[in-house]
């Protein structure tokens, strides 16, 4: 795997991680800039909502516009048209970059060592699921409600963030063999 | 003044800003390594911090940057984006949601990440997450009254504490230090995750 230590990668090797804090303090910047200019945090959950809504307008137009929580999405007739949806598409897009750069790109299915790759994929989707379900719940995950929220001091994302920790350590022994040596 | 603030967000400026913001937020997550679902699960198994390192690293940049803005008259935080309190959809949310994140092995936004790193399993998270929004979706108007059980409006850190700003940022800044402090005696003589 790709997190060794060693300074400077061989060619064709995977450079390591960045500083923990470092990257911490770019993200924290980035937020900021984002709150001052958009007047808004950051957000991912959002444009997974809608790319998946406008999936389902294709197919059944007249439930998904009749839908209590996502027929607003279409009443301007433009459910892509959103800034979450360009910021995720950045996201991708400045990941990949970077991942590129840093010899990480490559097809793979991470698991642990004891995990197959049916049980890893059966779980990313039931995890997935869960993890779509709640952020609709919560009014956004990782990045709009615990980080975004949490850095402006409001009460919700911070129950939010700490029930995240909760939950997420508390599963962890269940799903120990997806993970674990 | 802040796009949000003028009703801007939808203009073809904000569109673009929004992209470039989001370049630099995926960089930074790839570049902690969040473009691996090992890396961000071991922190569950006591193995690799750099999620709390990370996240709490950023929420003390950006509450001091916006504290010390605020204090010079730079910018009004009551203008921007503030979600409001529901503290029982928020709580239970937080919970299902961590379950997701050790058993999926992402979040969101690192899924994009993942994703555009060639991660098979980040693209199956993403369609189950697909899937999980669309039932949220359907049982909504069955969910209305849980949805808004323990609705505070706005309610931030210092009014519920009856502190002022500056001194939340600084408790936040003095509990980030103690969980750095912490997590680094937990991990020491363990391996890291995939290494």
């Amino acid at each position: 795997m790709s997190d060794s230590h060693f300074a400077s990668a061989a060619p064709g090797r995977p450079s390591p991680f960045w500083n923990p804090y470092l990257a911490g303090v770019g993200l924290g910047l980035t937020l900021l800039l984002a709150y001052v200019v958009l007047g808004t945090g950051l957000g991912a959950s959002g444009a997974i909502t809608r790319v998946a809504a406008s999936g389902a307008h294709a197919v059944a137009p007249a439930a998904v516009e009749g839908n209590a929580y996502l027929g607003g999405y279409f009443a301007d007739g433009a459910p892509l048209r959103h800034y979450l949806v360009f910021m995720a598409l950045g996201v991708m897009f400045g990941g990949g970059l970077s991942a590129f750069a840093a010899r990480r790109t490559k097809l793979a299915v991470e698991r642990g060592p004891r995990a197959s790759i049916g049980m890893r994929l059966g779980l990313a989707l039931v995890g997935g699921a869960l993890v779509g379900f709640a952020s609709r719940m919560g009014g956004g995950c990782t990045s709009g409600q615990a980080l975004s929220g949490g850095a402006m001091l409001l009460a919700g994302s911070w129950g939010f963030m700490l029930s995240i920790f909760v939950g997420a350590f508390g599963a962890a022994w269940f799903v120990r063999k997806e993970w674990q040596a | 003044m802040n796009l949000y603030a003028q009703g801007l967000l939808d203009s073809p400026q904000a569109l673009l800003l929004s992209a470039l913001i989001g370049i630099a937020f995926g960089f930074w997550l790839e570049r902690a390594g969040f473009g691996s679902s090992r890396k961000l699960t071991s922190i569950f198994y006591l193995r690799d911090f750099a999620v709390l390192q990370v996240m709490f690293t950023a929420i003390v940049a950006a509450s001091l940057g916006l504290a010390l803005l605020g204090t010079l008259g730079l910018v009004d935080t009551t203008s921007m984006y503030r979600m409001e309190t529901v503290l029982l959809p928020q709580v239970v949310g937080g919970l299902v949601f961590g379950v997701g994140f050790v058993m999926g092995g992402w979040c969101p936004g690192t899924a994009l990440v993942g994703l555009a790193a060639g991660k098979v399993d980040a693209l199956v998270f993403l369609f189950g997450a697909m899937l999980g929004s669309l039932g949220f979706a359907a049982f909504f108007p069955a969910l209305s009254g849980f949805q808004s059980t323990g609705a505070c409006g706005v309610l931030t850190l210092p009014e519920v504490l009856g502190l002022s700003r500056g001194t939340v940022t600084l408790l936040v800044v003095l509990l980030a230090i103690g969980a750095f402090a912490g997590s680094a005696k937990l991990v020491r003589g363990r391996p890291a995750a995939g290494s």
